[in-house]
C-alpha cells in the first residue's frame, strides 16, 4: 500500500512548525556563548532593549526571579535555560530576544554586551577526571569532580575467571565518536498563551508531545490541563527531538512576557552546536575465546562523555541505557561492563540517535571485538560468527546480563546475507586481488578490496513500566479507536510520526484486525488534546508499543462488534463466524453484518445486549511485557584507494528480521535511510572540537552528511521471526540499520587495510593515515 | 526597496529589506511554505526553487536578485490539478519519508528531466547530490525519478 501522507508532502503542503503563522505572532532569537567555559561577569541588554522592533530581552538573572533559570533534563540532571553563573559549552544559551520579525531579533543579539571571564575548558573525556581538571558543574552542591556516575552490569568475578583461563584474549580501545542526528528540519516552537483562558498552546518539533506537556507543566508551573502540545508534521527526528531544549521554554516565557504568540526556530548552526549529540563513547573491550574460536566472555569499560549537562533520554533505572545488551547476538557465559560517565565542556550528549538507548554503541563494540578476534585467530569472520551465534532452539534466551531475548533464528539471517552477497565468490575475488598486488610491477593505485560483516540484535519497544520510565513517567502508550456510525474510523495515538509513515502503517494494523479499508481509518497524532497519554516515538517503540495498543483496541472492537452483530441477527455470539470485516451466521454466509453495519447498529436505537452501552470504540493502554528483539546480518564491500584513502562502498547487503512486515515498502524505506545514516557515521560524520572547546562542525560545510553520491544501491533481504509476546508479532525496525551498519562498514574498511583496528570516521584523510600506521583521534580533529 | 517577481506565473510586487533572502520572501511574504529552510549554506537543498528555469538554493539567494525575474516553487509544479510525473513518482516509489527535503528534491529532479528526459542512475545521483535527505538513503528517490522519466506525460486520474 502506498503512503497516505504523501499527497500533501509532494505538493509542498506539509505543515511543519516553521509553517505555523499566527496573527500578531512575534519572532525570537537566542544569544549563544562563544566560549566553551567562561564565567559571566555582566550582561548589558540596554542597547538591545532600545531597538525599535524589540519587544523583550530576557537573561538568566531575570529567569531566576521567575524560578525558570534551570530546568530538569531527561536524566534528572538540571540544565540552564539561560546561563546565570557561567557558560559550560560553546553555543550555550545566554540571552533571549523577542522582536517583531526574525531579522530584527537577530540584529538585537548583536547589541547585547556580555563580559566573559574565560576558564580552561575540559574537552577530552579522559582528562575530565584528572585531579586538576576544572570543575564544570560547580552549580551542583558538593561536587568536587566531573564524574556523573559509575555503573556496571554483569558478573565481574565470573568474567575474571573465564579470562584468566582463556587460551586467547584480545583487547582493543575504540572510540564511537560524537555525532549529530541532524534531521533536515531544525528544532523550533511557537508558543501562544491565552491570558484570558490561561491556556498555553505550543506547536513544537517533538517526538514526544505528551512527555513534553508534562515537563512544561512541571517547569513553568502551568496547569497541565491548560497546556496543549501540537507537533504537526515533523521533518525528521532521529532522537534529536526527544529532549526539551531551552528554546522551547524560552518561547513560552516570551509569550508570557509579551502577551503575543512567539516563534522560535533555530538555524542549522544552532542545531549542530547546541542540541543533543549522540554516542561519544570511549570503549575498552576484551574478548576471551578458545583457539578454535569459541567465545567465552566479554568485558568492557566505557568512558562516556555526556557534555556539560546529563540530558540523555533513557529509562531512569539504566544510566547507560541498554548498553548492557552489549553481549550481542552470541552465546557465551560471562560478561561484564562498567560505564563511567563524565561532564565535559561540550553540548548535551548521549541522545538516543536512531538507537534504542546506547545499543548502537554496544553493537559496534561487540562486532568490532568479534572481528578483532577473527583477525587474531586468522579465521574468516563469517565462520567465527556462525560458530558463536545463538541457535534458534535457545530462545527465549537469557543474556549474561539478564535480558530475555524473545525470538530469533540468527544463523538463517547470516546465511541469507551471505547468499545474497555471494560471500564465497567475494572472498575468492579478494584473495586473487591480494595475490596480484604482491606480484612485481603491480599497479600501486589498484583499489584495496574489503569485506565487512556485522550481526546485530536490538532490544526495542521500551518498555515494561516496572522497569522503564523517563523522569518518573512510565513507558506504556495509549490509543483510542472509534468506529463512527457510517463505518469510518479514527485511531488516536500517543506516538508521533517524524516521517515513519504512521498514518499508513497504523491504519493497516487496524484494517488487518477489523477489516475496514485502511483508507477509511484516519490516524490522529501529535496533539495532546486529541490523543491519549503516552511517551512518544523514539527507540523504535512505535510499532512494538503503540502498534500493539492499536491491535488490541481493534481486537476489542471486533469482540464488541460480535456481541452487537449477534443481537442484530438474533442469534448467540457462538453462532457467528468472522470473515475479513464481517460477522456472519455459521453455515449461512448470507446472514451477516459488516463492521460498518454493526457500527450503525451500535449507534442506533437497536436494543443492545446487557453490558453493551452502545457505540463502537475502544481505549487501550499497552504496557509491553518485554522488549522486542529485532536482528539482522549485514555485509559491506568496499574499495579503498590506497593513494588517497577514499573509500567507495561497492555493495551493501542488509538482511533484517523485524517480524512480520505490516507495510514492506515502508520497512524497506526505513532500512535504506538507516543504512545511509550508518554509512555517514562510519565514513564522514564527527563533531570535532579543538582543545579550547570550539565546535569544529557547526554547519553542513563541516559536518558532512552522505549524499546520493556516497550511497550505493542498497541490497535488502529478510527473514521473518515473529515476537511471541507482541499481539501481531512485530518487532520494530526504525533504527536497526543505523545500529547494524557502522560496524559492517568499518569492518570492511579495516579488512581492506588489513589492520586490526582504527577509529571511524574513515574520511579519506583518516583512512590514508590509518594506512600509514598513523591513526588520529576522531573526536579531536586537531592533534 | 520594491521588488517585482513573477512567482509560479503570478506577478508579486512587494516592499522588502534589501537583505531579505529569497527563501524568506517566499515563505513569509508570500506564504508559500512548501520551500523549506534547512541550512544556511546551500548544502541541504531543502530550499531549492527555480530562478528563470534554473534550480537555485533560495537560502543563499537574495530576493532582490530575483527582481524582474521568474521564480517557480513546489507549489507551481502541479499543473491544472494534475501532479507532475515527478510528484507521482515520489509517491509510487516511496521517494520520501518526513517530506522536508522533498520539495527541493523534486525541483532538482524536474530540472534534470527537463534537460535530460532519460537519465541513467549515475546522472540522477549527480543531479540530486546537492539535496540532502536524512530519511531515504536516496535509493527510492533515484527510483522515483526513473519512474517519472518513464511516465513523462502527466497521469490522468492520478492517485493522490
Amino acid at each position: 500500500m502506498l503512503r497516505k501522507e504523501d499527497a500533501r508532502f509532494v505538493r509542498g503542503q506539509g505543515h511543519y512548525v516553521d509553517d505555523v503563522n499566527l496573527p500578531g505572532m512575534l519572532h525570537s532569537a537566542i544569544l549563544r556563548s562563544p566560549y566553551a567555559h567562561a564565567r559571566i561577569v555582566s550582561i548589558d541588554t540596554s542597547a538591545a532593549e532600545a531597538h525599535p522592533k524589540v519587544k523583550a530581552v530576557i537573561t538568566g538573572k531575570m529567569l531566576e526571579d521567575l524560578k525558570l533559570a534551570w530546568m530538569p533534563t531527561l536524566s534528572g540532571d538540571v540544565v540552564a535555560v539561560l546561563a546565570t553563573d557561567k557558560v559550560r559549552f560553546q553555543g550555550q544559551e545566554v540571552a533571549y530576544v523577542v522582536a517583531e520579525d526574525e531579522y530584527s531579533a537577530r540584529d538585537a543579539l548583536e547589541l547585547i554586551e556580555v563580559d566573559y571571564e574565560p576558564l580552561p575548558a575540559v574537552v577530552d573525556a579522559k582528562h575530565a577526571l584528572d585531579p586538576d581538571a576544572p570543575i564544570i558543574r560547580d552549580d551542583l552542591e558538593g561536587r568536587a569532580d566531573n564524574k556523573i556516575y559509575d555503573w556496571e552490569a554483569g558478573d565481574a568475578a565470573a568474567c575474571d575467571e573465564v579470562f584468566s583461563n582463556a587460551e586467547v584474549v584480545v583487547s582493543e580501545d575504540m572510540i564511537y565518536p560524537r555525532v549529530h542526528p541532524a534531521p533536515m528540519e531544525t528544532c523550533g516552537s511557537v508558543a501562544s498563551l491565552d491570558k484570558v483562558t490561561g491556556k498555553l498552546t505550543m506547536w513544537t518539533t517533538t517526538q514526544a508531545p505528551h512527555a513534553h506537556r508534562t515537563i512544561y507543566a512541571l517547569v513553568a508551573g502551568l496547569p497541565e490541563q491548560k497546556i496543549q502540545v501540537i507537533s504537526p508534521d515533523i521533518g525528521g527526528g532521529f532522537g534529536n527531538k526527544v529532549g526539551i531544549y531551552p528554546g522551547y521554554v524560552l518561547s513560552i516565557v516570551g509569550s508570557i512576557v509579551t502577551g503575543a504568540p512567539v516563534k522560535w526556530m533555530e538555524d542549522r548552526s544552532e542545531n549542530l552546536m547546541s542540541t543533543s549529540f549522540a554516542r561519544d563513547y570511549h570503549m575498552h573491550g576484551e574478548i576471551a575465546a578458545t583457539k578454535e574460536g569459541k567465545i567465552l566472555g566479554l568485558r568492557v569499560h566505557v568512558l562516556a562523555d555526556h557534555g556539560a549537562f546529563n540530558g540523555v533520554a533513557q529509562p531512569t533505572k539504566f544510566p547507560a541505557g541498554f548498553f548492557h545488551i552489549f553481549t550481542g547476538s552470541y552465546d557465551y557465559p560471562a560478561a561484564h561492563c562498567k560505564v563511567t560517565a563524565v561532564y565535559t565542556n561540550k553540548a548535551l550528549g548521549g541522545v538516543a540517535y536512531a538507537c534504542s538507548f546506547r545499543i548502537t554503541e554496544a553493537v559496534y563494540l561487540v562486532e568490532r571485538m568479534v572481528t578483532c578476534l577473527a583477525y587474531e585467530l586468522q579465521m574468516d569472520p563469517a565462520e567465527l560468527r556462525m560458530k558463536n551465534l545463538l541457535r534458534p532452539e535457545q530462545f527465549p534466551y537469557m543474556s549474561p546480563t539478564g535480558w530475555e531475548y524473545d525470538s530469533g533464528d540468527y544463523p538463517r539471517a547470516l546465511k541469507e546475507a551471505m547468499r545474497i552477497a555471494g560471500y564465497e565468490d567475494l572472498r575468492a575475488e579478494q584473495a586473487a586481488r591480494r595475490a596480484r598486488a604482491t606480484e612485481p610491477g603491480a599497479d600501486p593505485s589498484t583499489p584495496l578490496m574489503g569485506i565487512g560483516l556485522s550481526f546485530f540484535t536490538e532490544g526495542v519497544g521500551a518498555g515494561p513500566r516496572k522497569h522503564m520510565d523517563i523522569l518518573g513517567l512510565g513507558m506504556a502508550d495509549g490509543c483510542e479507536l472509534r468506529v463512527h456510525p457510517t463505518g469510518k474510523a479514527q485511531l488516536r495515538l500517543s506516538v508521533q510520526t517524524q516521517g515513519q509513515g504512521h498514518e499508513t502503517t497504523f491504519a493497516q494494523i487496524v484494517s488487518h484486525v477489523i477489516g475496514l479499508p485502511p483508507e477509511d481509518i484516519e490516524v490522529v497524532h501529535g496533539d495532546t488534546d486529541n490523543t491519549p497519554f503516552g511517551l512518544g516515538t523514539y527507540g523504535s517503540r512505535s510499532t512494538p508499543v503503540s502498534g500493539a495498543a492499536a491491535a488490541v483496541a481493534a481486537q476489542r472492537i471486533k469482540d464488541k462488534a460480535r456481541v452487537i452483530a449477534a443481537a442484530a441477527l438474533e442469534c448467540s455470539v457462538e453462532d457467528l463466524e468472522w470473515e475479513h470485516g464481517r460477522w456472519y451466521v455459521k453455515g449461512d454466509p448470507s446472514q451477516g453484518k459488516t463492521i460498518a453495519e454493526i457500527a450503525m447498529a451500535a449507534h442506533s436505537s437497536l436494543e443492545l445486549p446487557e453490558g453493551v452501552e452502545g457505540h463502537l470504540d475502544a481505549s487501550v493502554v499497552y504496557n509491553p511485557p518485554n522488549l522486542t528483539y529485532p536482528f539482522g546480518a549485514y555485509i559491506c564491500v568496499v574499495d579503498v584507494d590506497p593513494q588517497t584513502g577514499a573509500v567507495k562502498v561497492r555493495r551493501f547487503i542488509a538482511v533484517d528480521d523485524c517480524g512480520p512486515r505490516i507495510n514492506p515498502m515502508i520497512v524497506e524505506g526505513q532500512v535504506h535511510g538507516g543504512l545511509a545514516d550508518g554509512l555517514g557515521m562510519a565514513l564522514m560524520e564527527v563533531i570535532a572540537f579543538d582543545p579550547d572547546g570550539n565546535n569544529l562542525g557547526g554547519s553542513f560545510m563541516d559536518y558532512l552528511l552522505p549524499t546520493s553520491m556516497e550511497c550505493p544501491s542498497w541490497e535488502l533481504g529478510e527473514t521473518v521471526t515473529p515476537s511471541p509476546h507482541h499481539p501481531i508479532g512485530v518487532k520494530g525496525v526504525g533504527e536497526s540499520a543505523t545500529v547494524g551498519s557502522p560496524p559492517a562498514v568499518v569492518n570492511a574498511v579495516l579488512d581492506a587495510l588489513q589492520i586490526r583496528h582504527a577509529d571511524m570516521p574513515f574520511t579519506p584523510a583518516m583512512t590514508w593515515r590509518a594506512l600509514q600506521g598513523r591513526p588520529m583521534r576522531p573526536d579531536l580533529a586537531i592533534e | 526597496m520594491r521588488v517585482a517577481i513573477k512567482v509560479n506565473g503570478q506577478e508579486c510586487s512587494s516592499e522588502i529589506e534589501p537583505r531579505l533572502l529569497l527563501v524568506h520572501f517566499l515563505r513569509s511574504t508570500l506564504g508559500l511554505t512548501g520551500t523549506h529552510w534547512g541550512c544556511d549554506t546551500s548544502n541541504c537543498g531543502a530550499c531549492t526553487v527555480w530562478l528563470d528555469g534554473v534550480p537555485v538554493k533560495s537560502c543563499t539567494t537574495l530576493a532582490a536578485m530575483a527582481d524582474g525575474h521568474e521564480v517557480k516553487t513546489i507549489e507551481g509544479l502541479e499543473s491544472s490539478g494534475v501532479l507532475d510525473p515527478v510528484q507521482q513518482g515520489f509517491i509510487e516509489e516511496h521517494g520520501l519519508q518526513c517530506g522536508f527535503c522533498t520539495p527541493g528534491m523534486m525541483m532538482a529532479a524536474r530540472a534534470l528531466l527537463d534537460r535530460n528526459p532519460d537519465p541513467d542512475e549515475a546522472t540522477i545521483r549527480e543531479a540530486i547530490s546537492g539535496n540532502l535527505c536524512r530519511c531515504t538513503g536516496y535509493e527510492n528517490i533515484v527510483r522515483a525519478i526513473r519512474w517519472a522519466a518513464a511516465h513523462q506525460t502527466a497521469q490522468e486520474g492520478a492517485i493522490a
